[in-house]
């Protein structure tokens, strides 16, 4: 208890730059990944090709190596600290799940709502935006939410960029106070606070979507 | 010369020096893998039983495991648990960080599995004669892991994936020996990333691609 009296502001500053960068990364990630997926259904084939290049791409390599890349190459040209670099990395990794989870979404709106809309006199962009995007999101909220959760999890990459996370504050406190074993519990803790409601919501959503199919 | 400095990274030593990191990726990750399937079978099947208690305890610490970043069970497993006694060499302390981790994901996948299955399918086995058990392993396990390969095929890539973070406890896998390689010289930086980031990708495409071929199989 001590320990966590003693550095309560630490764990805390660290685990509003945990919040912080999840929040930017799931925003960016978000705005990306629905845009790579409308990217990979659209009829013309070299752009579906793009899209679907760029999600094989960021889902099959290491967040690390990402994030390494902008930490150490991107740093050089455009100057960027280590937390900006690895929301970078996480919001491109992320959007890369999400994208497919979007893009799945998508694909299970029955045809005949794009037709349908089309129809009635709706641009494809129109209908992609107020017809089925909304019932796709729906469907894929499920997903979207472990990505989200995935999300916070992964933000813990930000301690090996100086990135000031909880994982990275929770490694000063280990190496200041040598009681690895409390530190690493109380930042399962912090991390629990984020991840554990969202996932037992998660569960529930999937269990109401699945009675209400 | 600013062609030639991409290649200098590649010397032989240094190339020998990533491939022998490449094997320590791939081996914690297969170790992991077997490991984690059959934990991960174990836990999904007491989920899936509902025993009274003992299934909600389960699930919850599945729950919650589930809901940490690998990276922090990698640091409690070596540098928390010497202060249980508990002393892993590094390799080792990776194989049960990402096991315990994988174990608890997949639990949910075979969990996920089993409740797949059509409920004739054990009342039909029960009604035949067969005990619960030999239901579970001649009748439903089969049937459900036939379902699991291509989510359990997509643990492995993660697995790939993530035995990088274990550079942070200095386990000297690909990536780790990567950075000791562009250390030598900042110039190395760019194609030694660029070579990592190709292979890296090309096992886990690989790995996808055979998850599809099954996906493909099986619908």
């Amino acid at each position: 208890m001590d320990l966590l009296q003693n550095n309560f502001s630490t764990f805390l500053q660290g685990f509003g730059y945990t919040l912080l960068s999840s929040i930017i990364a799931l925003v960016a990630s978000m705005i990306l990944g629905t845009f790579f997926a409308i990217l990979q259904i659209l009829p013309q084939k070299w752009v579906q090709k793009v899209g679907n290049i760029y999600v094989q791409v960021f889902r099959n390599i290491p967040l690390l190596i990402i994030t390494f890349f902008f930490f150490l190459v991107v740093a050089k040209l455009i100057p960027m600290n280590g937390f900006t670099a690895g929301t970078i990395a996480l919001s491109l990794y992320t959007s890369a799940f999400i994208a497919e989870t979007v893009r799945a979404g998508i694909l299970s709106v029955n045809s005949g709502q794009m037709e349908g809309a089309r129809a009635n006199g709706l641009s494809f962009w129109q209908a992609m935006q107020h017809i089925v995007l909304p019932q796709a999101f729906k469907i894929a909220l499920p997903s979207l939410g472990n990505q989200f959760i995935n999300l916070v999890k992964n933000s813990s990459i930000l301690a090996f960029v100086g990135g000031l996370d909880l994982m990275y504050q929770g490694n000063m406190v280990a190496a200041n106070t040598f009681d690895t074993f409390g530190t690493y519990i109380i930042v399962a803790l912090f991390y629990l606070v984020i991840t554990l409601p969202l996932s037992y919501y998660m569960q529930h959503l999937e269990r109401k979507l699945k009675h209400a199919a | 010369m600013v062609t030639l400095g991409i290649f200098d990274a590649f010397t032989p030593q240094n190339v020998q020096y990533l491939l022998g990191g490449l094997g320590i990726t791939v081996g914690v990750s297969v170790i992991s893998v077997i490991l984690s399937f059959i934990a991960g079978s174990v836990i999904g099947i007491i989920q899936f039983e509902r025993l009274p208690y003992f299934s909600k305890f389960v699930a919850t610490i599945n729950n919650i495991i589930r809901n940490l970043p690998l990276l922090l069970i990698i640091f409690f497993v070596y540098f928390a648990l010497p202060k249980l006694g508990i002393h892993l060499p590094i390799f080792w302390a990776t194989v049960v960080a990402m096991s315990t981790f994988e174990s608890s994901m997949l639990a949910e996948i075979v969990r996920g599995g089993l409740e797949s299955i059509d409920k004739g399918q054990f009342e039909g086995a029960r009604a035949n004669g067969l005990s619960n058990l030999q239901t579970m392993f001649y009748i439903v396990l089969p049937q459900a892991y036939k379902k699991m390969i291509p989510p359990i095929i997509s643990q492995l890539i993660s697995l790939v994936k993530d035995t990088s973070l274990a550079m942070g406890i200095v386990l000297s896998e690909m990536t780790y020996r990567g950075q000791i390689i562009y250390a030598q010289n900042s110039t190395y930086i760019i194609p030694v990333l660029i070579v990592i980031t190709l292979i890296y990708f090309l096992l886990n495409y690989g790995l996808s691609l055979i998850a599809r071929w099954f996906d493909s199989k099986l619908a």
